[in-house]
């Protein structure tokens, strides 16, 4: 089975949020809600800066707090591509995996249940990458199998620096954001 | 200098988590008072068994109004729940690494514990009920008659009052991401002010029942439940007196933890102590300083101490202020908790 | 004047030339093992461009159970390469913007209250044509003008040259890209037009002088930057705001706003005094090199860090990035350059640097277009217009080739040449869009008839007599876009999905109004497919496949030396013009020259604008999709300079120009991304239409703040950064 994760270079990302907007029509994120969005960091005083874009979701993190707390199950390692998901007609919209997932890559969605990117497993399926990743204007984000040493997402982190996000919260986030 | 932006902007999680309101709170006080108030009744049957008199023991009927309380406590959480319909998918699963589904499953156990302890107490409080459901009667008096049930319903009191008092606090501990909550103190911490709370409500319902006997009636019995736990008489001095005893003794802990809670938070890493901080000088500062710890604590300390000392008269007055100071810390730790995250360590 | 380069004839020749639903049926996989319910149903696509904004990028609309789903990049088009950018993939977000207007409306009110009455469209096509009948009869028909932005317009400006309505103008000449056109257009004969002819892709330097590709989401130039970045290209921007693209540049300058030309100057006087330029090209295609290098001696680096604030080091260490990366070094040529009133001559300079860098052509420079052709329909001949146009009277603006906007406004106000009595407004917000409104309301106050055609209740539909409520691109038939660039290539544009309301297609609204101006034989097809299909079958084009497709491509051409292409200029030398005689006969510099821009009064700053990567202008700000991700604008404040006025980040406040003018509320960023005698507000918010409900004074309007503006004397351009503000801190 894959171990699917996500790579977006930050040199190449311009924060243009084409991700945001394709999530939401592919998805029907509702409107007023998002489940990926832009975070800028300007670090420096003028006139010398840098400035990291980064295009955020959920992690599907290897080892999800989100799941853990999870009274029902609802939240889940779903076996395909080893990707955290939520079942909505099993989730009570207790908000536990919200209070839990350090990222605030959560929300609860209009119907009451949790809600937060699903790694397009829908199109993953088909053979597409997900939708955010496939309408990025600059090419910024891959997607693929870690697991797989020739997958892109492998041989990019394999080839250049990266951090991910709060590693200190030990949830082995599967997002990785290339510098 | 660091300048962060976002656009994420979700309710109840931007631009501060705030998924949880007044219910979870309410929730976790009525939870904690119940676990307080099973770890009472649960000694005291223990001495019951020993053969000592039921009716003079205050927190015999504690099984009636800690039920009543449970509903409460039970609706504010359902209240809470977005899913509503999906509420019996709780109890499809046992999620063993879940302390939520852990509660879920500890509640089940202490609802018919409580009723079943509450027998003790049928002749008196609801005598119709006995006469109506003979089987309830007989199996009042079978448990009343055998100190052995009496002790295992004991034994089954602390416990289940222990995991559940424990258990509200486990349910934030365990969340790595908010750092107020990232302490083993929480679950001790919350037992305790959950049995200060206990001894306050039982004193308090104590205190404000008049020496009339029970009324007899379907209403009246219920209601006899909530205000006359203690039967046909009130509270005897040496009851009051160890009420306020334990509760000296319950409120001095809870201060202590609190004090450990805080020196474990502000020698953590930088997220911890900005938690802190959102307790002692930020947003939830003047309910923390005002209603938790001198409103809620100090001042029962000091009132109870006079109090025991016949310095002065008896009051109510100590019971509210510890159930408000009790209340409160869940509010402020359910709120504070919630706004506590983690920040990125500076530089990558 | 009248040369015709390559751009040109394609141009000329695109502008002689000119559905159902068609498209794959696939359903969609569902229901997998999760609840976050994946999207199910049969779905339906359909390509056609997108006008979110003016790129036009080939897209697919995707059609869910009969609802718009969503609008993706169409791989086949050369725009978009497979890609939109976020305004449109939230193409779907305008369709079902509950703000649309959806019935014709004829005032009922004063002009700019917004009082309205819900008529037919034969009512309200028959007040348009009666009135301008009248119009025509008092006056003659020149004296109705036509403003336009859009594909949308063609038929309006169709029929109504045909009635003898010769009077137009569009922003994208004198408030966009028209400086840098005649600048280009005076040095190499061409104007670069739409879109630019810029090798992004393969440059190994690029300088981006303003121009904030990544905010500026003209998706293939954004595209092609990520690759530069990708590639390690040196980029270096000047802005005096830390942009996005600045973020991502080997250097950038911080320069005073209003002394590029300075900086360019001195770039070229590095390049030519160390002999660094490309002296082959120059000695090959150059004309009046010495006359030139002669001009720009005293323009040193030293001499123009006092102007720009960039030490001397920096930009002598830039120009030398560019020589070594030339030919592969590309100044990009800027886009909307209306900045300070000389931007004619300032495009000139960023010509004639890139000049110096031998780019023309070149792999990594400015390539050659390469265009298509598709046949015309065979329309009528048009009258003989008997007046001359009204915006430009005795060619003020001498080298203007497009028309001017503020001159038809202009023309307006004081009826001259000629009395301008009617209006027909297509997709153009006017009071957001040209300098002063004042002047634009003083200008309307003027007329007998005010038509606009919208999509939405715009500020400029306040004010209208008549407003035709337009479907959205996604919902009608337009023209094809022939368009060039590295390959020719045409693309259709087709209806995906019904209007919510009553709106009618603009090509259909043209068709009726002609009928009844009668001048019906000007649109002698049925509809849209029948013309359509017949410039295919002139072409020996598959209309099926085109409509199936989205996208025809043309010949492949070579577009660089390197590829075999030759290259000519259209200018009096026939040679690049480092000095331009034509300048020097008008009585203007035939070499560039800096002037100071004016300093900022006391307690002032200066006001810039540009774009954001979510919005455009002042059209999308109600979009469903958009407004979630920007309701608002900021304005940009330097930490230091916010600390000093007590403004904390945040907080709201209003911003009051020179002239008193203040605006509404918005919020300070403040920030250490800008210069501290610099103020920066993204264009387009602070909407005063009560109609646009959702975008309702949510921001400010950096166009209401731009009362004072500058008119470029060579061609007309206006002026936008020419205003400064100080705080006016709410109560
Ligand atoms: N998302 C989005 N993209 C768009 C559009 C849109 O509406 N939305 N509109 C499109 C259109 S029509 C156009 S014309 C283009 C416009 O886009 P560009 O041509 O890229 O915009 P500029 O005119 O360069 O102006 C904006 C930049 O110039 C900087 N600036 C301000 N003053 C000065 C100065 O004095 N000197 C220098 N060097 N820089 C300065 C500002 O800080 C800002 O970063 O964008 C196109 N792309
Ligand atoms: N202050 C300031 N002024 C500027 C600029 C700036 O940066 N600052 N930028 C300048 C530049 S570069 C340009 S290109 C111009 C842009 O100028 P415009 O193109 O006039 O821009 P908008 O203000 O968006 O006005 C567009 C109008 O068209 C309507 N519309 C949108 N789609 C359709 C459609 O399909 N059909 C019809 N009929 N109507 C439609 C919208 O509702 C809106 O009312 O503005 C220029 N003016
Ligand atoms: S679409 Fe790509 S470039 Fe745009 S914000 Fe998202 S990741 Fe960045
Ligand atoms: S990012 Fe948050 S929601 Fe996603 S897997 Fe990690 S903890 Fe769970
Ligand atoms: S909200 Fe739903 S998914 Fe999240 S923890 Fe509760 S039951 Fe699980
Ligand atoms: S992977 Fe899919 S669900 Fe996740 S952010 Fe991207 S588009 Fe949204
Ligand atoms: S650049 Fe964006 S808005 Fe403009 S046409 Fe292309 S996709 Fe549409
Ligand atoms: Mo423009």
């Amino acid at each position: 089975m894959p171990r699917f994760g996500m790579v977006i270079d930050t040199l190449k990302c311009v924060g243009c949020m084409d991700c945001v907007v394709a999530c939401q029509t592919e998805n029907d994120v509702p409107q007023g809600y998002c489940r990926d969005w832009i975070v800028t960091e300007t670090r420096g005083a003028f006139p010398n800066l840098t400035l990291e874009i980064r295009s955020e979701r959920c992690n599907h993190c290897d080892n999800p707090p989100c799941v853990t707390c999870c009274p029902t199950g609802a939240s889940h390692v779903e076996d395909f591509g080893r990707t955290v998901q939520v079942t909505a007609n099993q989730c009570i919209g207790c908000k536990a995996c919200l209070a839990a997932c350090p990222y605030g890559a959560r929300f609860v969605h209009p119907d009451g249940y949790a809600d937060k990117c699903t790694f397009c497993l829908h199109r993953v399926k088909e053979g597409k990458d997900p939708a955010c990743v496939s309408v990025c204007p600059t090419h910024c984000m891959a997607f693929g199998d870690l697991d797989d040493p020739k997958s892109e997402v492998s041989r990019l982190l394999a080839s250049r620096k990266y951090h991910t996000l709060l590693p200190e919260a030990g949830t082995k986030p599967r997002v990785f954001y290339l510098t | 200098m660091l300048e962060i932006t976002s656009t994420r902007h979700n309710p109840l999680v931007d631009p501060v988590l705030s998924v949880w309101s007044w219910e979870i709170p309410v929730y976790l006080f009525f939870g904690g008072m119940i676990a307080g108030m099973m770890i009472l009744a649960g000694l005291n049957m223990l001495r019951l068994a020993k053969g000592e008199r039921a009716e003079g023991f205050y927190s015999v009927q504690t099984p009636i109004l800690g039920f009543i309380l449970m509903n409460l406590g039970m609706g504010a959480l359902f209240l809470d729940l977005a899913h509503k319909l999906f509420v019996y998918r709780v109890y499809m699963a046992f999620e063993p690494l879940s302390p939520m589904s852990w509660g879920s499953w500890v509640l089940l156990l202490v609802y018919p514990v409580i009723l079943v302890s509450a027998l003790i107490r049928l002749p008196q409080a609801w005598p119709w009920l006995g006469e109506r459901l003979p089987v309830l009667q007989r199996l009042s008096d079978a448990l009343v008659a055998s100190p052995g049930k009496i002790r295992l319903l004991g034994g089954l009191n602390v416990g289940l009052g222990i995991a559940l008092g424990i258990y509200t606090g486990i349910l934030l501990s365990t969340m790595v991401a908010r750092p107020l909550w990232n302490s083993a103190i929480l679950g001790p911490l919350f037992l305790f002010s959950g049995l200060s709370a206990a001894a306050a409500m039982v004193h308090l319902v104590a205190s404000l029942v008049p020496g009339h006997p029970a009324p007899r009636s379907f209403l009246g019995g219920a209601l006899a439940m909530l205000v006359q736990p203690l039967g046909d008489r009130p509270p005897e001095p040496r009851t009051a007196d160890g009420l306020i005893k334990a509760d000296l003794g319950f409120l001095a802990i809870e201060l202590v933890l609190i004090g450990l809670l805080f020196i474990g938070l502000l020698s953590s890493s930088a997220s911890h102590v900005a938690a802190v901080d959102l307790l002692v000088s930020g947003k939830y500062a003047t309910v923390f300083w005002g209603v938790v710890i001198v409103a809620g604590i100090l001042v029962p300390l000091a009132l109870q101490w006079l109090e025991l000392g016949h310095r002065i008269p008896h009051t109510v007055i100590p019971a509210v202020l510890v159930l408000a100071g009790g209340f409160a810390l869940r509010w402020v730790m359910v709120g504070a908790g919630q706004a506590s995250h983690m920040v990125a360590a500076a530089g990558f | 004047m009248e040369q015709l380069s390559r751009r040109r004839f394609l141009k000329i020749s695109a502008a002689t030339v000119g559905a159902g639903a068609v498209g794959s049926q696939v359903p969609v996989v569902s229901s997998l093992a999760m609840g976050s319910k994946p999207p199910a149903g049969k779905v339906e696509t359909i390509p056609t461009y997108c006008e979110m904004c003016f790129w036009k990028c080939g897209g697919i609309a995707h059609i869910r159970d009969g609802k718009l789903w969503k609008f993706e990049g169409n791989p086949l088009d050369p725009m978009s390469k497979g890609r939109l950018c976020p305004r449109g993939t939230a193409a779907p977000g305008t369709h079902n913007d509950p703000d649309r207007i959806s019935k014709p409306l004829i005032r009922t009110g004063e002009r700019g209250k917004e009082e309205f009455k819900a008529v037919t469209w034969g009512e309200a096509l028959d007040y348009v044509a009666e009135r301008m009948k009248k119009i025509a009869a008092e006056h003659g028909p020149e004296s109705i003008a036509l403003w336009k932005h859009g594909t949308g317009s063609r038929f309006f400006e169709h029929v109504m040259r045909a009635y003898g309505c010769i009077n137009k103008g569009a922003p994208s000449f004198a408030q966009c890209r028209g400086p840098r056109d005649i600048g280009y257009l005076l040095t190499y004969g061409t104007g670069l037009g739409s879109p630019e002819p810029t090798d992004i892709a393969n440059t190994k330097c690029l300088v981006l002088i303003g121009t904030h590709l990544g905010e500026n989401m003209h998706n293939t130039q954004v595209q092609e930057f990520a690759q530069a970045v990708a590639n390690k290209a040196t980029i270096i921007v000047v802005d005096p705001r830390y942009s996005v693209a600045a973020s991502k540049a080997k250097y950038w300058l911080p320069v005073k706003p209003g002394t590029d030309m300075a900086l360019i100057l001195a770039w070229c006087n590095v390049l030519v005094a160390e002999g660094l330029y490309d002296k082959e090209f120059v000695a090959k295609h150059g004309h009046g090199f010495d006359k030139f290098a002669a001009a720009i001696k005293d323009s040193t680096p030293e001499w123009a860090e006092a102007e720009t604030g960039i030490p001397a080091a920096t930009i002598r260490a830039t120009a030398r990035e560019m020589a070594i990366a030339r030919p592969a070094a590309l100044v990009h040529p800027g886009r909307r350059v209306n900045w300070y009133g000389d931007d004619a001559q300032r495009g000139r300079a960023t010509a004639l640097l890139n000049a110096l860098l031998g780019n023309w052509g070149r792999k990594g420079g400015l390539f050659i277009q390469a265009g298509m052709k598709v046949a015309g329909y065979p329309f009528p001949k048009f009258p003989e217009a008997t007046k001359p146009k009204a915006d430009n009277p005795d060619h003020k603006w001498p080298f203007a080739d497009e028309e001017v906007t503020t001159g038809l406004r202009e023309a307006t106000i004081t009826g001259k040449p000629y009395p301008i009595k009617g209006w027909v407004v297509y997709a153009s917000n006017l009071n957001h869009t040209l300098p002063n409104e004042k002047e634009t309301i003083e200008a309307i106050n003027k007329l007998d008839l005010l038509v606009v055609v919208d999509t939405h209740p715009a500020e400029i539909t306040g004010y209208a007599d008549v407003v035709l409520p337009d479907t959205m691109f996604l919902e009608r038939h337009d023209d094809f876009y022939v368009g060039w660039g590295r390959q020719g290539w045409a693309a259709i544009r087709q209806p995906v999905i019904a209007p919510p309301g009553e709106q009618k297609p603009a090509w259909w609204m043209a068709k009726e109004l002609a009928n009844r101006l009668g001048v019906g034989q000007y649109m002698p097809f049925k509809d849209m497919d029948e013309y359509l299909a017949a410039r295919c079958e002139k072409s020996g084009i598959d209309y099926a496949k085109f409509r199936k497709e989205g996208v025809v491509m043309g010949p492949k051409d070579p577009i660089t030396v390197e590829e075999g292409a030759g290259i000519a200029f259209d200018t009096p030398s026939g040679k690049v013009e480092f000095y331009s005689e034509q300048l020097a006969k008008a009585g203007f510099d035939p070499v560039p020259k800096y002037t100071a821009p004016e300093a900022a009064p006391a307690g002032f700053f200066r006001l810039v604008t540009g774009r954001a990567p979510v919005h455009t202008f002042s059209r999308t700000q109600t979009n469903l999709l958009l407004r979630d991700l920007m309701k608002e604008n900021e304005v940009w404040v330097n930490a230091e300079t916010a600390a000093k006025a007590g403004l904390k980040h945040g907080q709201y406040v209003k911003l009051k120009n020179q002239d008193g003018v203040v605006s509404n509320r918005v919020k300070v960023k403040a920030t250490q991304r800008i210069r501290p005698d610099t103020l920066y507000m993204v264009y387009g918010f602070g909407h005063t239409s009560r109609l646009l409900k959702s975008a309702y004074l949510m921001g400010a309007s950096a166009a209401q703040l731009n009362t004072r503006y500058k008119v470029d004397p060579l061609m007309g351009g206006t002026s936008i950064h020419q205003n400064f503000v100080t705080f006016e801190k709410e109560a």
